[in-house]
């Protein structure tokens, strides 16, 4: 049996997860806590947020995201690719940066739009 | 080869180079730091003293009382904040009822105006929130609060604007007497002066020294201090000094010319001249001793704390004197408080004793006495609207706390001294002064100086030498090595 | 003369006015002192925001993007680079006062008939916990230090020592490791954290941070720049324990030290303020003690979540347009108030007659607790309703909703308190 706090989102319910049990997980308030409680154990995801350079925008940074959560162990891999974008303003809140980031099956997308300034 | 060189541009020096700026005369001011009024200038108590403390006959009484008046002209002429709000010294004891007699008789003695031994109850009808333990007050109505580095910018940018020159970044780090004056070393070259004035604060042994061995030296002392937020700003509406004891005048409580209330000092002598931290047991001292002035101090309304150091000297008193072996070397040293009260003075007691020396003081008829300083917030809503359609900038507030605006950073950015530095900026206008402490506005401030002087954003300090904020840009390759 | 202008252009005032209009009230004005709308959302490019609200989970600037659009679809005007300068609530019905600048319009008076303050909050600051040591640079809030990262691109150090764990120094731990800096230690002077649990496990676990509950730093050494800090453990007087000192050698320290609401406006037009929550006294339909003049998100109390400010600001935003439109709340006043385990509620006031559904509380635990139960006690020591807890923290904001047939019972003060089961 291993404890575990719920990061699926902010209420951080406490689960329990029975590795010899076919990792049933119990303590979770909702279907994505179980489905969380079983990845933590098996193959631990995270989204991943961050930036990339842009010009001609409000700011000099974009925010960006993964479209769904990668291998946790890849995070710093997924970094180094990340600082590799050059992107020039207009960008718009969705668009796909990077597709299937590393294999990962994972899109990197802008998280914002940022329009052409000036 | 200048006819006057002075070392320092603290409000010693500032003082000094703006009654300089008066004549015709070939001056120059040689700032060590990065910025103008960055040593005990920038972090002391900011108080006009009324002149009750020096014992009479000293150089501190007499300049004291006569900076105190000088001071409250040369604010109003540059446009520099001070309020004579008066001052009150407290008494717990019936012991220090004698004190108070003796400041009253000194201050007699030393010309102070409109003295006046007050009871606890009179005390407490002027100030309601002082502690029931008073029981007796000396009142000086003609002691003040200023902006201190407010001042001393002022000066020094009124004499710029008058013609003396102004290096910073540039210690003197040799003295050589040659034929007709001095010569002095610094990383800009070599300059020659006629006369030299030591206007070096703290290190002004240091910079005698490199001339001559001084047979005094300076002590360093530190206080520390709480500045209140403005919610506390009315606490008290005069200044509150306790009786002076051997340490000095000991803890305050005062608001503070921009609305805030400042308490401190502690004191405490330190080895190192850079030593500016506060302790634990620093901070513990001020806020026991301050309460026992006003009981009801909110220091969760804390926004900052500080310390500053006191050029204390081997000596008593300010030592204004010429090298006797070095003739045309003149110290300005040992300047502690009240020192920042008596700086116009001493300005002026160095010009004649420049004069009398031979130096010719012709008055200078270009020289204009005076400077224009924009403070939004001190504006009417017509004014600001005429400010804001001439200059939108003025329309911008950068500084919520303050409500300091764009304008008012980039005029000060085009100043005859322009700041390079986030607390240069600051020191100027108020930006970053508030209960935020630049934590929103410091980002958006070092953009702006990047931008009006052309820097790359990174590469603007928050204050003296090594105070970068920035490490690098993301996204650049070579992540942080650590 | 405007219907209403909303004061702040983040989450709340953009939920408030978006609201407003949604019920009917067509001169709405916004005021944004920044140069676009979103407040700190745009700098918050993390995830986890819009569970409760839109049932994904979005970045910061996507959630404020999502209500950006929608107040794009409405005829709200928008004053961006708007700075409101004072308030003056106008006497006896008469309109009430903006007073605003901005490059473009100078200094404005704008007349309203309703207010909606949502300036905000700030950080606290060093000075605000009074760090012995000295002043170089590298003393940041993570609030910041996460505005230079975010958004101009730029890092503030190399080696950081984290004070306080609140969500935005958990967060910026993560941030400055994955951007290369290397995170020492996250100091915590009370026993538990004061941030979400979920950033305890996924900032700091993640990328084995050590986290030092009931500790805190003693001293910063650096006159340039910070080049150590001592962290001291403390005792349960939360002084430090003399003997227990660690050394750090780091170039940055990161303030995450919580939260004050920006009240200054509110202050100054003599709203009545509550000394525990820094924000205003507010009734159920978030209208202040001045009548139409309303406050919502976190210049009223510190939230956890951003859903909550959107879901208390709609309040606002529907009680102000009622109040535009004629219907003004009224009626006796139950008075709330905070008991043991409890640091204070959100409304203070309910006026029970004015209710149409159950009066939704906020506040906030002052001890963590597992499986406890929330009180509601009236003056006259009855328990009007009980709400079951597995897990209360601190750093998470609680919400009981509280039905009118029942309040309308309860003699006056009602009283919240927590209570171990």
């Amino acid at each position: 049996m291993k404890e575990l706090i719920c990061i699926v989102c902010p209420k951080g319910c406490h689960l329990k997860v029975d590795e010899e049990n076919g990792y049933a997980v119990t303590g979770n308030g909702c279907p994505r806590g179980a489905e969380y409680g079983k990845n933590e154990l098996r193959n631990p995801t995270r989204m991943l947020t961050s930036t990339v350079c842009i010009e001609g925008g409000i700011y000099p940074r974009l925010p960006v995201k993964t479209s769904r959560a990668i291998p946790k162990g890849m995070l710093f891999q997924a970094m180094d690719e990340i600082a590799k974008v050059r992107l020039t303003a207009p960008v718009h809140c969705g668009q796909v940066l990077i597709e299937n980031l590393l294999g990962t099956g994972a899109d990197l997308v802008a998280s914002r739009d940022m329009a052409a300034h000036k | 080869m200048y006819d006057v060189i002075i070392i320092g541009c603290g409000v010693t020096g500032a003082a000094t180079a703006y009654e300089l700026a008066r004549y015709k005369l070939r001056a120059a001011v040689l700032e060590a730091a990065n910025d103008i009024a960055a040593g005990t200038t920038k972090a002391n108590s900011a108080i006009v003293h009324a002149g009750y403390d020096p014992e009479p006959g000293t150089l501190m009484a007499r300049l004291n009382v006569e900076g105190n008046r000088l001071t409250g002209e040369i604010c109003d002429r540059l446009q520099v904040p001070f309020k004579r709000v008066g001052s009150l010294v407290v008494a717990f004891t019936q012991e220090q009822l004698a004190t108070l007699q003796t400041l009253y008789d000194r201050g007699c003695e030393n010309g102070v105006p409109g003295l006046r031994l007050l009871s606890g109850e009179e005390a407490r009808a002027l100030e309601p929130q002082l502690s029931e333990e008073v029981c007796g007050a000396l009142l000086a109505p003609s002691a003040g609060v200023i902006d201190p580095w407010g001042f001393a910018i002022a000066m020094a940018e009124t004499a710029v604007r008058g013609g003396v020159e102004l290096r910073r970044s540039c210690p003197v780090t040799a003295i050589a007497a040659v034929p007709g004056g001095f010569e002095l070393q610094t990383p800009e070259g070599k300059f020659c002066a006629r006369f030299v004035l030591n206007a070096a604060g703290v290190d002004a042994d240091r910079v005698h020294n490199l001339l001559e061995p001084t047979d005094w030296h300076t002590l360093p002392n530190r206080g520390e201090y709480y500045l209140l937020d403005k919610t506390e700003g009315g606490r008290v509406s005069r200044v509150i000094f306790q009786c002076p004891g051997p340490e000095g005048k000991g803890v305050l409580v005062a608001p503070t010319v921009h609305g805030n209330l400042i308490c401190g000092p502690n004191a405490e002598s330190v080895e190192d001249r850079r030593d500016l931290g506060n302790s634990a047991a620093g901070m513990a001292e001020v806020r026991a001793k301050a309460v026992r002035s006003v009981p009801g101090l909110d220091w969760r309304q804390n926004i900052r704390n500080f310390a500053g150091l006191r050029a204390n000297t081997t000596r008593s008193d300010f030592i204004i004197e010429e090298s006797q072996a070095h003739p045309g070397f003149i110290d300005l040293a040992g300047i502690k408080s009240p020192g920042l009260t008596s700086a116009p003075a001493i300005a002026k007691l160095a010009a004649s004793m420049l004069a009398d020396r031979g130096l010719a003081l012709e008055p200078d008829p270009d020289f204009v006495d005076g400077r224009e300083h924009i403070v939004f917030k001190n504006l009417s809503a017509e004014e600001k609207n005429a400010l804001i359609r001439k200059d939108p900038r003025y329309g911008r507030v950068v500084c919520r706390c303050e409500t300091i605006t764009e304008g008012e950073i980039v005029a000060a950015l085009h100043s005859p001294i322009p700041p390079c530095t986030i607390n240069g900026v600051k020191r100027r206008c108020n930006a970053g002064m508030g209960r935020c402490q630049g934590g929103f506005c410091g980002p958006r401030v070092q953009e702006i100086i990047a931008r009006e002087l052309g820097l790359d954003q990174a590469d603007v300090l928050l204050d003296q030498a090594g105070t970068y904020i920035l490490t690098e840009k993301t996204k650049m390759g070579g992540n942080a090595d650590v | 003369m405007y219907d209403l202008i909303v004061v702040g252009g983040g989450p709340a005032g953009l939920a408030a006015a978006c609201k407003a209009w949604e019920d009917g009230v067509r001169k709405v004005l916004v005021l944004e002192r920044d140069k676009e709308l979103g407040g700190i959302l745009n700098q918050c490019i993390h995830s986890g925001f819009g569970l409760q609200r839109f049932k994904e989970e979005l970045t910061g600037p996507e959630y404020a993007g999502r209500y950006i659009q929608m107040l794009r679809k409405t005829g709200v005007e928008v004053k961006l680079d708007s700075m409101v300068l004072q308030i003056l609530p106008g006497k006896d019905g008469a309109p009430h006062q903006v007073h605003a600048i901005n490059g473009q319009d100078g200094y404005m008076v704008l007349e309203t008939k309703a207010i909606v303050l949502a300036m905000g909050c700030r950080e606290r600051t060093r000075g605000a916990i009074s760090i012995p040591g000295e002043r170089g640079s590298g003393i940041f809030t993570a609030g910041a230090a996460q505005r230079y990262l975010n958004m101009e691109g730029y890092m503030v150090g190399r080696r950081v020592v984290i004070l306080g764990s609140g969500d935005i120094g958990l967060i910026m731990a993560r941030r400055m490791t994955l951007e290369g800096a290397k995170v020492l230690a996250c100091v915590e002077l009370m026993p538990y954290s004061g941030g979400l649990t979920r950033n305890i496990v996924q900032c700091l676990q993640d990328f084995d941070i050590p986290l030092y509950l009931s500790h805190t730093i003693t001293d910063i050494k650096g006159h340039d720049r910070v080049e150590q800090v001592t962290v001291s453990q403390v005792g349960p007087d939360r002084r430090p324990v003399p003997g227990t000192e660690m050394v750090f050698d780091c170039d940055t320290v990161l303030l995450s030290v919580g939260l004050i609401p920006e009240n200054e406006l509110t202050r100054q037009a003599g709203i009545g303020m509550d000394r525990r929550t820094n924000g205003a006294v507010v009734y159920e339909n978030m209208e202040t003690g001045i009548p139409g003049i309303f406050a919502c998100g976190n210049v009223v109390h510190v939230h956890d979540l951003v859903d909550y400010v959107s879901a208390e600001s709609e309040r606002a935003g529907a009680a102000a347009a009622a109040y535009v439109q004629g219907t003004e709340a009224q009626g006796p006043v139950l008075e709330l108030a905070a008991g043991d385990g409890v640091s204070y509620t959100v409304p203070q006031h309910v006026r029970t007659e004015s209710l149409a559904k159950p009066a939704e509380v906020f506040f906030r635990v002052n001890r963590v607790t597992q499986a406890a139960e929330i009180l509601a006690t009236d003056a006259a020591g009855k328990t009007i309703a009980r709400f079951k807890r597995e897990h209360m923290a601190p750093g998470e904001m609680e919400r009981v909703a509280l039905p009118p047939q029942l309040l309308k019972l309860a003699q006056g003060p009602l009283t919240l308190s927590i209570r171990e089961v």
